[in-house]
Formats: structure tokens, C-alpha cells, sequence
């Protein structure tokens, strides 16, 4: 019975719709800037399932070549944000981004 | 066998027309050895070789416009780049605003007695994404030079490591800006989906011609949608643009006007290309976002700027009102079917150098104000300027005048431009909402000019010095500013060409 219900590309679809929506509201209600950090990365790593399960849809490999450019662009990602959350976490022993707020108006 | 001797052909590479980004990626090289290998050089000469680097880019850039009109535009580098009129303008803006930048940021290291290479990198590093934006002709591309651009910016906001407020603006541009970049990835990949290729070109013709492609409309409505908001974050357009003011008064002040030219420039032709390239058969689906954005974007722009006590902060909301201008440029090149459409585009690009100059001149006389520490932005920071340091004083009247859109400057003819294009599609709603808003807007800048001229030095306002490269960079810009202003033809003549985008 489970020959049946063989998951199709449109599940991958959808689960990267899913984890890309976890990841959105993860950046908007999270007050931690590394959980923050995390729900983008998890955000491209949805897209970068939804590439691939188009690729395989639409059979064309383009779709398969751009998850490394998305790759490659999500570690730059990491190196540059930890080094800023880092240099902030010097500064102060615990951070929330409602501690950060001298900018305002 | 499965993979046999068969030759993985590569795409053919137009060294030549790369040379922009060879020249830059030079300086790049040549400044990290330095910084690294060498000896510490003597103060001004990282800031004087990067301005070089952008300006010897910004001559190759030049030399290679003639050419495009013989040889007419082309996409090259396997349809991944665009040669055109377009992408070259955008390039001389941008580096134009490495060029400026780089005078001030020399100036404000060595004020706050700092020095090193890595700022000017960093800009030349960012100089590179932009460009890849403008001439981009590939989605892919264009979110690589995106990221490119944009993790650059992030490091340079962040970069004052004794202001608590460079570093708070640096993580929330960061958050935000990646949060805008997943939308604009997720929003090629639907598109992708919808269309099976993620050339911008392609795109077109898949969706104009060919029958043999999955044409899915819900992928490609969501998609479009997505990517208009990652562009909107990107040009800081309503209702997109809460990281603005923090960001624009937290960062270091040479690169708040890095941000505002070179970011925005790159942004808007990015959008310009995806929306016009790509998706001209669609237009009736996005233009009336662009038409709501380039509503708000004006209005709360305009108003939300006359309520602020910090200029750096005024200057940002201004810059969300500029951009709003702008779409209302990309809103009148919108009408596919009107003659004058191509207007729009010249409009905008010329907009962008236009206000590159204009912002970066600004921008430079706010991080002389702000004195020892980049902190005294207020706008009683700028009392008695005018007694103090008339010449500065005047310099940033003639910004003001012309960022409030006063003929005789540049600004005047930005804003007619995008104006007159509206009115030349009938967009007449919005062409009034913007010269309304830009009356509004002209409070704002009268509010500073007093500041400076009518109202006394008070005591704790230090006395100013202009240092010598920050100074040229301002006359330089303010002689720029009146000169477009009185003789505007040849400029106009010229942009006019650029509306004629690869694969249009």
C-alpha cells in the first residue's frame, strides 16, 4: 500500500514551501540573533530544495547547478554573520536584538 | 562509457569587455598583499590607490560605451552578462561612488586615527557586485553579484568597532538583508519552475513564444512576487524599508553614502532588468505593485523625514523618497506598448548618477559635521555652520537645493525626467503625488539649510576642519551637481541610449 503513496516532486515542493515558511516566521518571532541566523539559513536550504526538486520535474540540470552557487553564497553567509554577531558578543555577555536598540526613531 | 572523452565546452570569455571588473579585482588583489605583506604605507595612499583603481575603471568603462553603440548591445560570457548602454551607465555610477567614497573614508580613518586597507577592499570588493548586478543576464548571476554586494555592505556598516551603534547596525542589516535575499532566491526558483530557465533573456522568450515549456502561472505570479520583495528590501522601498534609518545612522558616515549610491544603483537596475527583460509580457501583474510601492515609498518617505531630529536619519527617510522617485521612473517604462516607455529607463539611470553624486556630497558634508568619533549628527550639531565653515555651508546648501529637486541643479533634472515619463504614459496619479511629496520633501531640506545659516554657534559646537580629499571630493561633487543642472543636454542626449536593454 506504501507503492501507493510514492512521494512525488510536488512533496518536495511542498515541504520546501513548508520549511520556508518555519524559516520566515522563525526571522520574525526569534529575539536571538543566532536562532535568527539560523532560520535564513534555513530559509536558502528550502529554496535550495525547491530547486532541486524542479530540476528533477522539469528535467533540466540547470536547477541542480545553482543549489552550489546557493551553497557556496550561504557559507560566505555564515562566515560574515558570525564575525559581526562575534564582534557584538564582545561587547556585551548576552545578546538579544531588543538589547539592541540605540537606533530608533 | 558514461562520461566519455566528450569536452566540456566552456562559454567563450570577452576579456575585453571584462575589463572593468579585472581592473577593480587588480586593486582588490594589490591592496590585500599590502595590507598584509608590506609595511604600512603612508597615510592617504590606501584611500588615494583605491579612488585610482575606481577611476581607471570608471575611463575603461567609458571607453567601451562607443563600442557598444557600433556593435550594438549583446548579451556575452554565454548569456550570463549583458553588454548594453544600461549596464555601462550603471557601472560608471558605481564607480563613481567608490571613486567619492574613497576621498572621504581616507579622511575619516585618519580623523579618527585609524588606517588600513581593508575598508577600501571592501568597497571595491562591493563595486564588483554591483556591477555584476547591473550587467547581469542571468537570474543567478545577478543574486551572486546580490550577495557579493551586499555581504560587503554588511562588513562595512559593522565596521566601526568603537561605536556600539556601527555593530547594531551592521547585525540588523545583516538579518534583514538576508531575510530579503532568501525571498528574491526562493522567488527565482519559482520562476525557474514556471519557465525552465533562469536566464533573463530566456525567461522572456519562454514566456513570450514557445509552447513546449511547463508555463505554470501560480509559480510564476508567486515567483514575480517574491523577487519584488527581495528587490524592495534591497532599494529600501515602503513598506520594505524599516532597516533604513537605523542602518543609514549607524554606520560609519563614508559608508552610509556608499550604501545610498552604489546599493541603490545596483539594486534598481537589478529590478529595472528583472522586471523589464525578463517579465515585460507580465507587465499588467506587477506594474500595479510598482505603482502602490512608488506611492508609498514617495509619501511616508517625505513625511516620516521632516519628524526626525538626526540628519543621517532625515537623509535616510529623503533616500526612501528618492527611491520611490525612482519607481516612478520604472513605473512609466512599464507601458510596453506606448512609444515613450524607454523613457522611463533613461530616467531612472540617469536618477542613479544623478543622485550617487548628489547623496555621496551630502553624506560627505554630514561626516565632516559629525566631527572626531562620527557621532555628532543631531541637526543642532549643524548650527552656525555657515559662520563657521561658509564655504562647506554652501556646498551643502547646493546638495539640499538640489536633492529638493530646484532647478539649476541636478536634482531638477532627475526628477523631470522620471516626471516627465510618467506624464508621457498618462501615469498622471502618481506624477502629482510626487510633485506634491517632493514640496513636502523640500521642507525637510529647508529645516537643515536653516540650521545652518540662520542660527548661532553654540558653545559646545567644536569648530570644523575640512581635511584636503574630503574637501575635493565635495567641490568636485557641487560643481558636478550645478553643472548638470545648467547644461543638462549632452548628459540627457547620451542616457538616451540606454534604454535599449539586451534582448529588448
Amino acid at each position: 500500500m506504501f507503492a501507493a503513496i510514492a512521494p512525488t516532486s510536488t512533496w518536495y515542493l511542498i515541504l520546501g514551501a513548508v520549511l520556508f515558511g518555519i524559516g520566515m516566521v522563525g526571522v520574525l518571532v526569534r529575539r536571538n540573533p543566532l536562532i535568527m541566523f539560523m532560520s535564513i539559513e534555513l530559509m536558502l536550504n528550502a529554496v535550495n530544495l525547491t530547486f532541486v526538486a524542479l530540476s528533477t520535474q522539469l528535467t533540466d540540470i540547470n536547477g541542480q547547478t545553482a543549489v552550489f552557487f546557493v551553497l557556496v553564497v550561504a557559507a560566505a553567509e555564515v562566515v560574515v554573520g558570525l564575525g559581526i554577531i562575534v564582534a557584538i558578543m564582545r561587547r556585551r555577555s548576552e545578546v538579544s536584538v531588543d538589547d539592541l536598540s540605540a537606533l530608533k526613531g | 562509457m558514461l562520461f566519455a572523452a566528450e569536452k566540456l565546452a566552456g562559454p567563450s570569455v570577452p576579456w575585453f569587455y571584462l575589463n572593468p571588473l579585472f581592473i577593480l579585482l587588480g586593486g582588490i588583489v594589490v591592496l590585500m598583499l599590502v595590507g598584509s605583506l608590506a609595511p604600512q604605507w603612508p597615510r592617504h595612499w590606501y584611500g588615494v590607490f583605491s579612488a585610482a583603481t575606481a577611476a581607471i575603471t570608471l575611463i575603461s568603462t567609458v571607453l567601451l560605451w562607443d563600442n557598444v553603440t557600433n556593435e550594438k548591445p549583446r548579451a556575452i560570457f554565454g548569456d550570463a552578462l549583458a553588454l548594453d548602454h544600461f549596464a555601462l551607465l550603471g557601472t560608471i555610477s558605481i564607480c563613481a561612488a567608490v571613486f567619492l567614497c574613497s576621498l572621504l573614508t581616507s579622511d575619516y580613518l585618519q580623523r579618527d586615527s585609524d588606517d588600513g586597507p581593508e575598508l577600501y577592499v571592501l568597497y571595491l570588493t562591493a563595486a564588483i557586485g554591483g556591477i555584476i548586478m547591473v550587467s547581469s543576464n542571468d537570474l543567478i548571476v545577478l543574486f551572486l553579484g546580490l550577495e557579493t554586494l551586499s555581504l560587503s555592505l554588511y562588513v562595512l556598516a559593522a565596521s566601526n568597532r568603537r561605536r556600539s551603534e556601527s555593530q547594531e547596525s551592521g547585525l540588523k542589516y545583516f538579518i534583514l538583508g538576508g531575510f530579503s535575499s532568501a525571498f528574491f532566491l526562493y522567488g527565482i526558483a519559482l520562476v525557474y519552475g514556471a519557465t525552465k530557465t533562469t536566464n533573463i533573456t530566456g525567461i522572456f522568450t519562454a514566456l513570450s513564444t514557445s509552447q513546449s515549456v511547463p508555463r505554470n502561472d501560480v509559480f510564476l505570479l508567486v515567483g514575480t512576487g517574491l523577487m519584488l520583495v527581495g528587490l524592495a528590501f534591497k532599494v529600501a522601498a515602503v513598506p520594505f524599508h524599516m532597516w533604513t534609518p537605523d542602518v543609514y545612522q549607524g554606520a560609519p558616515t563614508p559608508v552610509t553614502a556608499f550604501m545610498a549610491s552604489a546599493g541603490k544603483t545596483a539594486a534598481f537596475a537589478a529590478l529595472l532588468r528583472v522586471t523589464l527583460t525578463a517579465l515585460p509580457t507580465r507587465v499588467d501583474d506587477w506594474r500595479p505593485i510598482i505603482w502602490v510601492l512608488a506611492l508609498l515609498s514617495i509619501i511616508v518617505g517625505s513625511l516620516l523625514a521632516v519628524t526626525q531630529t538626526n540628519v543621517k536619519r532625515m537623509l535616510a527617510y529623503s533616500s526612501i523618497s528618492h527611491a520611490g522617485f525612482m519607481l516612478v521612473g520604472i513605473e512609466a517604462a512599464a507601458h510596453p506598448n506606448s512609444p515613450d516607455a524607454g523613457n522611463g529607463i533613461s530616467g531612472v539611470m540617469t536618477y542613479l548618477l544623478l543622485y550617487t553624486v548628489l547623496v555621496i556630497g551630502t553624506f560627505a558634508v554630514v561626516g565632516l559635521v559629525a566631527r572626531k568619533g562620527d557621532t555628532a549628527t543631531e541637526l543642532s550639531d549643524f548650527k552656525g555652520l555657515g559662520k563657521q565653515q561658509p564655504a562647506l555651508a554652501l556646498a551643502l546648501t547646493v546638495f539640499l537645493l538640489a536633492q529638493a529637486g530646484v532647478p539649476l541643479t541636478s536634482g531638477f533634472v532627475a526628477k523631470f525626467g522620471v516626471i516627465k515619463a510618467a506624464v508621457e504614459v498618462n501615469s498622471y496619479a502618481i506624477a502629482i503625488a510626487a510633485m506634491v511629496a517632493s514640496v513636502i520633501g523640500a521642507f525637510l531640506y529647508l529645516r537643515i539649510m536653516v540650521s545652518v545659516w540662520l542660527e548661532e554657534v553654540t558653545a559646545e559646537n567644536t569648530p570644523i576642519q575640512v581635511p584636503f580629499l574630503t574637501g575635493l571630493a565635495v567641490a568636485m561633487a557641487a560643481i558636478f551637481t550645478i553643472a548638470i543642472g545648467v547644461v543638462p543636454g549632452w548628459l540627457l542626449d547620451a542616457t538616451q541610449q540606454v534604454a535599449a536593454l539586451t534582448g529588448r
